[in-house]
């Protein structure tokens, strides 16, 4: 009976040990999403390089970071708000579409709209002044002029 | 057309401007710390003695956490003895303070500790968890801790000798 009761409190005591670990086997860490998530984020010691794209150790130790943060069953959101928490919004590669970052959003597609407009307004000003010296340049055929025209042409030409 | 012809180079010139706002920038100093403010993320670490060293261990005083490497030069040079002087003169008036090693190797981080005769407790950050915790950029970085355990200052680059004894000074008057 002792003897049994010491065999359940083994198994009791491995599984303890073994079930996070086991845990942890049965649901890996797509390396796709820790790609994603890297793809986002600014390696802080490079310039302009993401933490997917540096090959420095801050970006590599940074890759293990977002590694494990899954492996412990954060969603990929959880993860990047992590580093948004402790960088601020310049670790995100790009800025976030709300508040004053909004503008970088917003601005192109204004200024685009904007300059269609200048076009298309200056494109109707120079067609109305080009046809105004087109008909400048064509002046009225007096009724006289079209009278000796429709005679010549009836009799021929000259 | 005459007013068009001077619309182009004033069209263009609040783009080169704001190029060469971007260019003259310092990417990394301007950029505040949204740590500020907020409560220090706590760490226990092993320092070069083996002793283990935790921020909770030092709640309820002023901590200074410094990261620096042996590589990192002129910059972590410059500072080291500023560090052990500030560590040595306010020490006895409750000073905590903390060296966090980033991505160096043992033998030269010890050189360095020894080339400086650092006294307080240094450990190195392997795996880089404290630094990303402590939103760092590169080294040196130092953050200073008030009793509340809350981050209340963030240097980038070399510390100031004079900026940074006012600094402790004032956090350690401060009522616990």
């Amino acid at each position: 009976m002792r003897r049994a009761a010491a065999a359940l409190v083994i198994v009791l005591g491995a599984l303890g040990v073994l079930g996070p670990a086991l845990v942890l086997a049965a649901a890996p860490v797509d390396e796709q999403t820790v790609h994603a998530i890297a793809a986002q984020l600014r390696c802080v010691v490079c310039q302009s390089l993401s933490v997917a794209d540096s090959p420095s150790e801050t970006a590599h130790q940074m890759r293990d970071i977002i590694r494990e943060r899954l492996a412990t069953g954060e969603t990929p959101e959880q993860v990047t708000a992590y580093f948004v928490a402790r960088y601020g919004d310049w670790i995100l590669l790009a800025p976030p579409r709300r508040g004053f970052t909004l503008l970088v959003w917003v601005v192109p597609f204004v200024g685009l709209a904007l300059g269609l407009v200048v076009v298309a307004v200056a494109v109707r000003r120079w067609s109305r002044v080009s046809a105004g010296r087109a008909a400048a340049a064509a002046p009225e055929v007096d009724a006289a002029t079209r009278e000796r025209i429709r005679r010549e042409m009836a009799e021929g030409g000259p | 057309m005459s007013r068009l012809r001077w619309a182009i180079p004033l069209a263009v010139l609040p783009v080169i401007a704001l190029l060469a706002y971007g260019f003259w920038t310092d990417p990394r100093g301007e950029v505040k710390s949204p740590l500020i403010g907020k409560p220090a993320s706590p760490f226990t670490l092993s320092t070069f003695t083996g002793a283990p060293v935790s921020l909770d261990g030092l709640r309820g005083r002023v901590v200074l956490v410094n990261f620096w490497a042996s590589w990192c030069i002129p910059a972590c040079y410059e500072e080291a003895p500023v560090l052990q002087e500030v560590w040595r003169d306010y020490e006895r008036h409750g000073l905590a303070m903390v060296g966090i090693n980033v991505q160096d190797k043992d033998d030269e981080a010890r050189k360095f500790m020894e080339q400086f005769k650092f006294t307080f407790p240094n450990a190195m950050d392997v795996g880089g968890k404290v630094a990303v915790n402590y939103g760092v950029y590169g080294v040196p970085e130092t953050f200073l801790i008030d009793k509340k355990g809350r981050i209340r200052e963030r240097k980038v680059g070399a510390v100031d000798a004079e900026a940074l004894r006012g600094q402790v000074e004032r956090l350690l008057a401060e009522p616990s």
